[in-house]
């Protein structure tokens, strides 16, 4: 799939801009150790990554293969979970940079693989080992690229789990070869560098010359991601509100992982171009005619069942309502304009999503949201301009001083001129008039408008005196407008800037539900992703033991009211059992419970001498029943009471 | 005045070597009368210890190698397990002598494996007339290899039969070492710290050529003025005279004051030093970017030290989690009922209170609480309902490795897991800040 092609693409050119930054100083700082070898201390980069651990692995594995391209081939990635001792972390880094020499020429491969076996895992093998790869001249096609001496980088992948004792070690050992191996530590730092403190003594860290580096934060990542990705005319599918939503509480919520948020947007392109019979009409625009040529009549009795279309269809004059259900051809017509709609939709959508978010990110208080993507949300979710936050937005927007206004207005300007849209042309005027007019202003208006708009200033710093601020603002509004008893020039530009802006976010910021085929390029089951992306293995266990009829699908479990019925499999019956003890479960009653429960069938003609004594099968059954329970984590034995099990799970009654 | 004096040395090699060796004579003539002469036995073993850079391991280097004493210098932490410690020294003493030709390696897996070829290699390297020198710095690694490495190597002499000493050098008293079956006790020397007249001296040894000797042992008066009440370390004054020493020069160079003014010189570099206190010493900011700092003057406050990024930013439920697992840390169990309870009327303040012990739970640190409890306290503290999912269960297992909470006790997951809050009530209160949830009304220390 192209789009996950780039959104890969899209995430390394984010990392590499930062690794490139961090190497050019890693540069700098090791030629600038060379000169100063007197001193004993190891650079060392920490970099600090931000929570979401499982996006590291990937920003780990760039890393080192930038550096192994532009820096060195030397590059060992160690883990903590491999390295329990400094022995295995020696033997770790030994194996790695010698197979990254081996990977440079191939010629000496089995030499370096026989003696790996008994090489001796020490620092001095080390120090042989990189004399011996720098020293011999051979390889001259290699080093163009690296400096004389390229260092050897060791990076540290999680330094949290490493053990205070094993990192020591390792920065001691090295800071003694410091002089014959120009050694470079890299540290993965999850939460805040005040854990190097806290892992390494004085005298230990003072070994170390440390550098910080801050990684993009997680959400800004992402806003770029989104920006990038959903935010455009380029990829044919898109979010609805919904989805977005779900995805965005996945990653706000549980992980800060930008890895799973791209893994939720692939689930979602996958599910919507299988579950959606229609969304072959979903890609570029240059295939679009070809393919609704080759749509079937089936296909086509699909779009007529489309709710979307179907209101459309309603609106129309009743001999094309005809023509519209009867004949496939014309219906192809419709289709194909109804889509060059919807694109030009998009086209214009973005561009006025982008500069609405410009005025309302400026605001106080961001009263449609701080982030593009919250405005999106809004704007997807129904008529923005119906919603109270858009009220105090305009509010707020007719109050704004005039510079503000101004560099708002070019914003705005720049961005429509940008983008591809080609109904922007009279907006773009309009504004541009918009300007030369407040240019006109500036001598007669400048001046009066200081004092406000030194209160506007303190209207932006305060932050929680804003209604108070908001009141005495309000007061001097009215009191000047009293006092000059008519608006100014400038007023009434600004209201009327006001008002157009209002009436292009009316005209192009319409909800996607509302256009006619939307379901072929939006994404909408929201419940899918949930299910798929939040499982919940608890309550999947409970349904499954609670309600057998949900996934067996067996008439016989069907009616299910409260009762336990004896067809359900055995561990169902159990585990209903089990709810209605305590926490310390008599196995006797249980089995005794079991067996009537089992037997309720044959109750009515029962027979005397099977009552009191248990068959033996259901013994057995009961027993295997209920070591399938120990082994799910409901129950274990318990030490306090002979014959008795403790729950493991609460709240069942 | 020469202090070292043995006959069997040259005057002008002791002469040398006590140039080399600043306040440290007694020990170097202590250590020269027990060396005796080449040829003479010297005693097994000797166990030299000091603080923290009080010149142990200098002084033996310069000792064994003005005189041109056969040895062998190892470090122990390098060579963590005994073989490869073993194998380091016979290496180290086959290549003493041929040092082009490589030696063929030799594995050496026990001791007596290491005596057996020891006293080869000596026989080899034509050593057994004069004392062979065994140097094992950071000694108090060998404790930590088998039982008899220590003992072992304590009486050396005596088991290969020749004419080696083997010198420990270490950071702690003798009697930290000495193991439970007993064994040879070998000869201790205790090398003191440096006064502030040593550590004077010694900085002052090495000025760089283009300043005069006065005025750098004025530089390096003032900065053990600064720096002597918080760090002994000669290592570290000597890395912070690097550092701050282009600075001191500076009035000089723009040609403001000459190298006699001294006051002129110290109200320069006196609020300097004071700033270098506290970051570069603390490892706060990296000594190469203090040195970029003094070039560009300016931006000073731009650079921010390491613990100004204390912040760590949370997934929204992951901040719950932290925040219910502090509460159970440090809230006694049966307060659960009053704190996250809606209609707990019955127990009274009053009477709730009489049973509170004097101390508070945060002196006593953090207590375990079982897996069931975080969840339930979870639930009641976050405002909307939160599904039991996976999300949220592999959460808690990453704020572990995160070393934010930790694991306790048994490591069986069915068996109901206990965690511990290790987080400061500064960092909880922050988090809670975040999310808008009061974490002191809840908690029971004050109440």
């Amino acid at each position: 799939n192209q789009i996950e092609e780039d959104l890969n693409k899209q995430l390394f050119d984010n990392l590499v801009s930062f690794l490139r930054r961090s190497h050019s100083e890693f540069q700098e700082k090791t030629t600038e150790w060379n000169c100063q070898m007197k001193s004993r201390e190891i650079p060392t980069a920490a970099l600090v990554l931000g929570v979401n651990v499982t996006d590291h692995d990937l920003t780990f594995r760039s890393l080192s293969e930038v550096l192994q391209n532009r820096v060195t081939p030397y590059v060992a990635l160690l883990q903590a979970k491999d390295c329990p001792g400094i022995k295995n972390l020696m033997q770790k880094l030994l194996g790695q940079l010698m197979n990254c020499y081996v990977d440079v020429d191939s010629e000496e491969d089995d030499y370096v693989q026989t003696s790996q076996n008994r090489i001796r895992c020490s620092m001095t093998s080390l120090i042989t080992w990189y004399e011996s790869v720098t020293k011999t001249p051979s390889k001259k096609r290699t080093s163009s690229r690296h400096w004389q001496s390229p260092p050897v980088v060791v990076i540290f992948k999680d330094m949290e789990s490493f053990t205070t004792k094993v990192l020591q070690d390792f920065i001691v050992i090295s800071s003694q070869h410091i002089h014959e191996l120009p050694l470079v530590l890299v540290f993965g730092i999850a939460t805040s560098p005040m854990i190097i403190h806290g892992l390494l003594p004085h005298s230990v860290s003072s070994l170390l010359c440390i550098e910080l580096f801050q990684s993009l934060s997680c959400k800004e990542h992402l806003s770029t991601i989104i920006d990038k990705v959903l935010l455009t005319t380029q990829f044919p599918l898109k979010l609805s509100e919904k989805v977005l939503q779900v995805l965005i509480n996945i990653f706000l919520y549980h992980d800060f992982s930008v890895q799973n948020f791209i893994k939720g947007f692939q689930l979602c392109i996958v599910e919507h171009f299988y579950t959606q019979p229609l969304s072959v009409l979903c890609c570029h625009q240059e295939e679009v005619k070809k393919r609704i040529n080759s749509l079937s009549h089936n296909q086509c009795e699909n779009i007529r069942r489309l709710p979307s279309f179907r209101r459309y269809v309603e609106n129309q004059p009743s001999e094309k309502q005809i023509a519209l259900l009867t004949t496939d051809g014309f219906l192809k017509e419709t289709v194909q304009q109804l889509l060059d709609d919807l694109n030009v939709y998009h086209e214009n959508y973005f561009p006025v999503l982008r500069c609405l978010h410009v005025f309302t990110s400026s605001l106080p208080k961001y009263p449609l949201g701080k982030q593009i993507r919250e405005l999106h949300c809004a704007c997807l979710e129904n008529r923005v301009w119906e919603t109270e936050e858009y009220e105090s937005f305009l509010q707020l927007a007719r109050m704004l001083n005039k510079c503000d206004l101004v560099t708002m207005l070019q914003k705005c300007v720049e961005i429509l001129v940008s983008s591809p849209g080609k109904e922007f042309d009279k907006t773009v005027e309009k504004l541009k008039e918009f300007l030369t007019q407040f240019q006109k202003l500036e001598g007669g208006c400048a001046l009066s408008y200081v004092p406000l708009q030194i209160k506007l200033k303190l209207f932006y710093n305060g932050t929680n005196g804003y209604h108070f601020l908001w009141y005495i603002l309000t007061l001097l509004e009215l009191k000047e407008s009293r006092r000059s008893k008519k608006l100014t020039k400038f007023e009434m530009l600004r209201f009327e800037v006001v008002d157009y802006i209002d009436s292009v976010v009316r005209n192009y910021l319409v909800p996607a539900d509302h256009k006619t085929l939307h379901e072929i390029v939006y994404f909408n089951t929201a419940s899918v992703l949930r299910e798929h992306l939040n499982a919940a293995p608890r309550v999947a266990l409970h349904t499954a033991l609670n309600n057998p009829y949900c996934y067996l699908k067996s008439q016989a479990l069907r009616s299910d009211g409260g009762s336990i019925s004896n067809k359900a499999p055995d561990i169902c019956i159990v585990y209903k059992l089990h709810l209605e003890c305590g926490r310390l479960i008599n196995l006797v009653d249980w089995l005794e419970a079991f067996s009537t429960v089992v037997t309720a069938v044959e109750g009515p003609n029962a027979d005397a001498p099977s009552s009191d004594q248990v068959d033996d099968v259901i013994h057995a059954r009961f027993i295997r029943a209920v070591s399938e329970l120990e082994l799910l984590g409901f129950i274990k034995p318990s030490k306090q009471k002979t014959d008795h099990v403790a729950r493991l799970t609460w709240g069942g009654c | 005045m020469p202090n070292l004096e043995h006959s069997a040395y040259p005057a002008a090699t002791l002469l040398h070597l006590e140039s080399l060796v600043p306040c440290r004579e007694s020990q170097v003539s202590m250590l020269l009368s027990i060396f005796g002469e080449r040829q003479q036995l010297s005693f097994p073993s000797i166990f030299i210890y000091g603080h923290t850079s009080s010149g142990k391991t200098y002084v033996m280097q310069t000792l064994l190698n003005t005189l041109q004493l056969p040895h062998v210098f190892v470090n122990c932490v390098e060579h963590f397990t005994s073989r490869l410690l073993l194998e380091e020294i016979l290496i180290q003493l086959q290549n003493r002598s041929s040092e082009t030709e490589e030696a063929a390696h030799v594995p050496c897996d026990t001791f007596n494996d290491f005596v057996r070829l020891f006293k080869q290699a000596i026989v080899s390297q034509g050593l057994q007339d004069e004392t062979f020198y065994i140097v094992l710095d950071r000694a108090e690694q060998l404790r930590e290899m088998e039982a008899n490495v220590l003992p072992a190597f304590l009486r050396l002499q005596e088991l290969t039969a020749r004419n080696v000493t083997v010198v420990l050098l270490s950071e702690i008293v003798w009697e930290l070492f000495r193991p439970n079956t007993g064994c040879f006790e070998p000869f201790t020397l205790y090398f003191p710290d440096y006064s502030i007249g040593h550590l004077q001296k010694i900085l002052c040894q090495n000025h760089p050529p283009e300043y005069s000797a006065d005025f750098y042992s004025a530089y390096i008066n003032i900065l053990l003025g600064v720096f002597y009440m918080v760090c002994r370390d000669l290592k570290e004054l000597q890395h912070l005279a690097a550092l701050n020493f282009s600075k001191y020069c500076e009035p000089v160079v723009r040609g403001e004051a000459n190298e006699r003014d001294t006051r002129k010189l110290w109200k320069n570099i006196e609020p300097h030093l004071k700033k270098a206190m506290q970051t570069v010493y603390l490892r706060e900011i990296s000594s190469s970017q203090w040195e970029r700092l003094q070039h560009d003057e300016g931006e000073a406050g731009q650079l921010k030290g390491l613990s100004a990024h204390a912040h760590v930013e949370l997934p929204y439920y992951s901040k719950f989690l932290l925040i219910a697992a502090y509460l159970a840390s440090y809230n006694p169990v049966r307060t659960d009922k009053r704190f996250f309870l809606k209609h707990h009327g019955k127990i009274k303040k009053t009477n709730f209170m009489k049973k509170h012990e004097k101390t508070s739970n945060h002196l006593l640190g953090p207590k375990p609480f079982p897996l069931d409890r975080l969840l339930a306290i979870l639930y009641s503290i976050v405002d909307n309902r939160v599904a039991p999912t996976a999300n949220i269960f592999s959460q808690i297992t990453s704020l572990v490795t995160l070393q934010l909470l930790s694991m306790v006790g048994n490591n069986d997951q069915l068996d109901g897991p206990r965690y511990k809050c290790t987080v400061s009530l500064d960092f909880i209160r922050a988090i809670a800040r975040t999310v808008n949830f009061d974490i002191i009304k809840y908690l029971y220390d004050f109440l």
